[in-house]
Parts: C-alpha cells; sequence; structure tokens
C-alpha cells in the first residue's frame, strides 16, 4: 500500500512539474539594461566593454532587430523554434535571424549565462540584449519579444 | 517509411529527415509503466529482472536509435496506423540523446542491484520514471534539457 502511494505521489510531482516547465517554454524575459545609470553616456556605442562583439561571431545585425537562437545538437524544441523565428522574419521587415550551435560557440555561451537550447537572445539594432526566451518559442512570443525593441 | 532515418544528418536543421515525434512518446509511456510496475515490485528479484529489460531496452535505442526499438515496433504496427500522419517530424536525435540517459540512469540500478545493494533498483526506477513520464506526457527529454548545463561543466574543446 505504501508503495502505490509512493508512486502515485511520484506521478503526481512529476505531472505538476511538467506542467509548470510547459507553461514556462518561450516566455519573453527583458533583459536588464547594461549601461542604464552606469555611466550616464547612453548613446555611446565606441566603447563597450561588456557585452559581446556580434560581428565578430559571425552575427550581422539586422537594421531592426535579430533573434540569435542558441540551438544545440540534442535538442527537440530547436527545430520548431528556429522554424517559427524563420517565419516571423520573413514577415517582419528589418528583423533577422541566426542560428547558433552551442558546441560552437562556448564563450558566447558563458558570456550569455545560456543554460538551455534552444535559448533565443533578442538584439536591437546596435547589438544589445532586449529580451530573450528559453524553450520553444510560439510565434506569438516572438512577436511579444519584438515589441519590446526600441524604434 | 518516415519513421526510420539516419541518426546523424549532416544537412541543414529543418531539411534532415526525421521521425514521427509520437512514436518516443508512446516509447516512454510503455517504458513509465514498467519502471511504475519496478517500483512497486521493490525488494523482490522480479524487480531487478524487470528493470534489466528496461535498461536493454534503452541499450537498443542507443545502439540503433529510439525508432528501432520494440516499443517502437508497437507503436508503429498498433497505434500509428490508428492516427493521423504527424504535422512535423522531428529530429531522431533528442530522443536517442534520452535513451542514453536512460541506459546510464537504469544501468547503474542494475549493476547495484546485481551486487547486492537493493535501494538502487528502486531509487533508479524512480527516476527513470520522472524521466519516462515527462517525455511521455509533455514531450520533455530530461537529458536534452541538461545537456547545455553538462556542456558547461565539461567543455566539448
Amino acid at each position: 500500500m505504501v508503495r502505490v502511494l509512493l508512486v502515485v505521489a511520484i506521478v503526481a510531482l512529476t505531472l505538476v512539474a511538467g506542467a509548470w516547465w510547459r507553461s514556462r517554454q518561450g516566455r519573453v524575459r527583458q533583459s536588464a539594461k547594461p549601461d542604464a545609470g552606469r555611466t550616464g553616456r547612453a548613446g555611446d556605442t565606441g566603447h563597450r566593454d561588456k557585452g559581446p562583439r556580434w560581428a565578430d561571431a559571425g552575427v550581422d545585425l539586422a537594421p531592426r532587430a535579430t533573434f540569435v537562437q542558441f540551438s544545440a545538437e540534442f535538442c527537440g524544441p530547436c527545430r520548431t523554434t528556429s522554424r517559427t523565428l524563420d517565419a516571423v522574419r520573413a514577415d517582419t521587415p528589418g528583423v533577422g535571424h541566426v542560428e547558433l550551435d552551442v558546441d560552437r560557440y562556448p564563450v558566447l555561451v558563458r558570456q550569455l549565462s545560456v543554460l538551455r537550447a534552444p535559448t533565443v537572445v533578442v538584439l536591437d539594432a546596435h547589438g544589445h540584449e532586449v529580451a530573450r526566451m528559453t524553450g520553444a518559442v510560439q510565434p506569438r512570443q516572438a512577436r511579444e519579444a519584438l515589441d519590446l525593441v526600441p524604434v | 517509411m518516415t519513421d526510420t532515418a539516419p541518426a546523424s544528418g549532416a544537412a541543414q536543421p529543418g531539411t534532415r529527415p526525421g521521425i514521427d515525434p509520437r512514436g518516443p512518446r508512446f516509447t516512454a509511456g510503455i517504458t513509465a509503466v514498467l519502471l511504475a510496475v519496478v517500483l512497486l515490485l521493490a525488494g523482490t528479484p522480479a524487480a531487478l529482472w524487470l528493470l534489466l529489460l528496461v535498461a536493454l531496452s534503452f541499450a537498443l535505442g542507443v545502439a540503433r536509435g529510439v525508432q528501432h526499438t520494440w516499443q517502437s515496433v508497437l507503436f508503429r504496427r498498433l497505434v500509428r496506423p490508428r492516427l493521423a500522419p504527424p504535422e512535423e517530424l522531428e529530429d531522431p536525435r533528442p530522443p536517442r540523446f534520452a535513451q542514453v540517459v536512460g541506459l546510464v540512469v537504469t544501468g547503474v540500478g542494475v549493476v547495484l542491484g546485481f551486487a547486492g545493494v537493493a535501494v538502487a533498483v528502486a531509487v533508479a526506477a524512480a527516476v527513470a520514471l520522472v524521466a519516462a513520464l515527462l517525455n511521455a506526457v509533455f514531450g520533455l527529454c530530461l537529458g536534452c534539457e541538461l545537456y547545455v548545463l553538462l556542456r558547461r561543466v565539461r567543455p566539448a574543446r
């Protein structure tokens, strides 16, 4: 009897955890503004010691916003996320989508604290991170993230 | 048949051939039921032998891909003919990686079980049951979720 209860408890807790996980898929999180209130030189992009140099990583920034998607070899939702973001990019002028493999960009992965795949970092026209999403991304969430990018 | 695909395709993401994503989830469902039975029988020799069967099934999935496990054959013969075609196909590599994780967890349980550590059988079955359930019900591959994290601890290069 105790064992049956144990199995039921494990199953119940697992279902709760799984539902929680699913509810967080692709949720848009606004990123902290790195320089706000620190230097007071908001427009200065010439000497940034923080943040990756996207051009060095082969990422061409789009005029309005760029989705930088970190994908992995063993990643179920990466494929669908890739397709979703491609569709949003095709629909939205000035938006780019770049997919990077975590195994090929370990420095970027550390620098940006990427812990899961897919992680989508949303950049503004200057390459500053505006928002990020982890897990499978829905078109609605991708557009929500784009709305956070200053025009 | 679209359910069989080479496990390592070098093509562009999205153009690679895929497998029916419901196959691995059905496989995980059967595995979860077996693991629940292992837990119910914990402490008996039957639990150990059943866990061995689960571990061997994972080994088959590791060696040949999840689409070639006996559970997947059941899916293709009995379940899939009754379902509509899948909306999209899945990359076979993530579920195969999940089979590796399952093999490691249940394999350790079997080895320790045969070495006389009876509690290891129950613990391994419980851990594997959680992972298999998440896979079956939510399509969540726990091992894949941890893959990037593990890679950060031990970088590829």
